[in-house]
């Protein structure tokens, strides 16, 4: 063997770890099948009425379809800017390039409290308030570092001498950047655009400062109803996503299996 | 001027339209906004320091910021341990097991942050799981207090923090020459040795790097807190929120966003004096 293999004391300890990590996963399922309206395990009574609720209730479709739109603007946003700024400091190779990924990646390093007071104050000084365009460019801010991130790390794997080869062959800037550059970091947009995606998705400290009474997204509802009486709807709604979340998983694995060695990155 | 040194038209291009919209965005939509909240710290409700005067007086904003600090490093150093535990197998364990433990994980990691909440609330609160169960087993007659206190603020942190703690700490070992361990072997020296004066010094900036990062995430975070800690363990980042949204003390409330602002420019300052940053990547 190359390397040392953990002992078993160590290996005790990390599944206590995994354990931790997945028990408050594992809790809401038992309690999304009771039968009472409040928080409490199903005790042999298992129950499918939380589930009905979240079929049937228009405030909940109403949430979630709000979600889906923002985030799915949001992710447009947020990749187009990212896209566009990767390749352009791809290009050019300047001695600013730095100063300005720096600028750019800063909203990650930033405590979310004080991006959500920034974007604040942008909302009421630009009258978008409350409103589906406010919220689209608030979350964009807040996913565009995780874009930028991706795609840098994807063009880092171009070789360079196709930018350079496509240029002496004539070919004008948009040409190369929609023949030659886009097709071979489609993974990478792909997969800012994705990521983008989930974090429009799930983000609640922004929205609950750009956000009132008209826009409604899943995880204000969510929060609205951790903070008054727990329903146990609020339970279906959580395994719900989690089920989401290990699906994407499992249909990532598959892809991956899928494409095999060639698409790392 | 290297910025358009090669032929004007083409750079020109680049520069305005793939370089610059971007951060022109962001300066318009993020940074001179943040710079309007926090001039507001000077002039709400009238112009001067009295904020910060406040701020440096007051003894109940002292013990927040406290408070913070003391969550936000007993959350850092546990998330820390745990991260390295779970690093260290996800890179030299069985197959099997690293595949279980990315499983376990990326799966918290991409679910939302008030679902996880929630989760410890169920398993915490008086009538929850734990205390059921504990009391059913009769190994404790009165349920013990593990939410709306600082044990379930912490708790709820740490499992938000782990996973963003293991990816640095595990970027850092998979740089780590198995050769140099073998290298130790041959030397004479045994397994625990090896771990201790070879494995651990060499992977000390990953955990280094994870302990500012999680330090960095909890100072300013305020989701988490807020439903485990039921309004009773409030740290500087809810403050902020309850004094904006539900109190309207501007003032006050943008001085603390500065001074917390403050706090993790120091902190990513400190840390990229003492590690290579592109590392933990």
């Amino acid at each position: 063997m190359h390397n040392d293999q953990p002992g078993r004391i160590s290996t005790a300890f990390v599944y206590v770890a995994i354990l931790f990590l997945a028990s408050p996963l594992l809790a809401v399922i038992p309690i999304s099948f009771t039968s009472k309206r409040f928080l409490s395990m199903p005790d042999g009574d298992w129950s499918l009425r939380h589930y009905q609720e979240l079929l049937s209730n228009q405030q909940w479709h109403d949430g979630i379809l709000t979600s889906v739109t923002i985030a799915a603007l949001a992710a447009i946003l947020a990749t187009v800017f990212a896209t566009l700024f990767c390749i352009g400091i791809w290009y050019v190779k300047s001695r600013f390039t730095h100063a300005f990924v720096g600028i750019v990646l800063a909203p990650l390093a930033v405590p979310p409290i004080i991006s959500a007071l920034a974007l604040y104050f942008f909302v009421t000084r630009t009258n978008t308030f409350d409103t589906l365009l406010g919220v689209v460019i608030s979350h964009a801010v807040m996913s565009v570092p995780y874009a930028v991130v991706t795609l840098l790390v994807t063009l880092s794997q171009v070789d360079r001498r196709i930018e350079l080869a496509a240029r002496n062959l004539g070919a004008s800037v948009w040409q190369t950047t929609f023949w030659v550059v886009l097709p071979n970091i489609r993974f990478g947009v792909l997969t800012a655009a994705f990521l983008s995606f989930v974090m429009s998705w799930e983000e609640i400290a922004v929205t609950l400062f750009v956000t009132s009474v008209k826009i409604v997204t899943l995880p204000r509802m969510i929060w609205a109803g951790l903070r008054d009486n727990v329903d146990p709807v609020i339970a279906a709604i959580s395994v719900a996503l989690i089920l989401l979340t290990v699906l994407g998983m499992v249909l990532k694995l598959i892809a991956e299996l899928r494409a095999g060695p060639r698409t790392q990155g | 001027m290297t910025m358009f040194k090669n032929g004007g038209g083409r750079s020109a291009i680049v520069w305005c339209i793939f370089v610059l919209p971007l951060p022109a965005f962001l300066i318009l939509a993020y940074f001179l906004p943040m710079m309007g909240i926090l001039s507001w710290s000077f002039t709400d409700p009238v112009p001067g320091l009295q904020n910060y005067a406040r701020i440096a007086e007051d003894q109940t904003i002292h013990l927040l910021f406290w408070r913070t600090l003391r969550i936000c490093l007993t959350t850092a150093v546990i998330s820390v341990l745990v991260a390295y535990l779970l690093a260290y197998h996800w890179i030299l364990g069985p197959p099997a097991r690293q595949r279980l433990i990315e499983m376990a994980i990326l799966i918290p990691f991409w679910i939302s942050v008030l679902v996880r909440a929630f989760g410890w609330l169920i398993l915490l609160r008086p009538k929850g799981l734990i205390n059921e169960n504990l009391i059913a087993l009769g190994i404790i007659t009165e349920p013990l207090a593990m939410v709306r206190n600082e044990i379930g603020v912490v708790i709820g942190m740490v499992h938000f923090m782990v996973p963003m703690a293991v990816f640095p700490i595990a970027a850092v070992m998979r740089q780590i020459d198995p050769r140099v361990i073998q290298a130790a072997r041959g030397l004479g020296a045994g397994s625990v040795r090896r771990f201790i004066e070879v494995f651990l010094p060499l992977s000390m900036p990953g955990v280094i790097g994870a302990l500012f990062i999680v330090a960095v995430f909890s100072l300013g975070f305020f989701i988490t807190p807020a439903i485990l800690g039921g309004g009773r363990v409030v740290m500087v980042a809810e403050n902020i929120f309850v004094r904006m949204l539900q109190t309207a003390n501007w003032g006050l409330g943008s001085a603390l966003a500065a001074v917390l602002l403050v706090l993790v420019v120091g902190l990513i300052w400190i840390l990229s004096r003492i590690v290579r940053l592109d590392r933990l990547l």
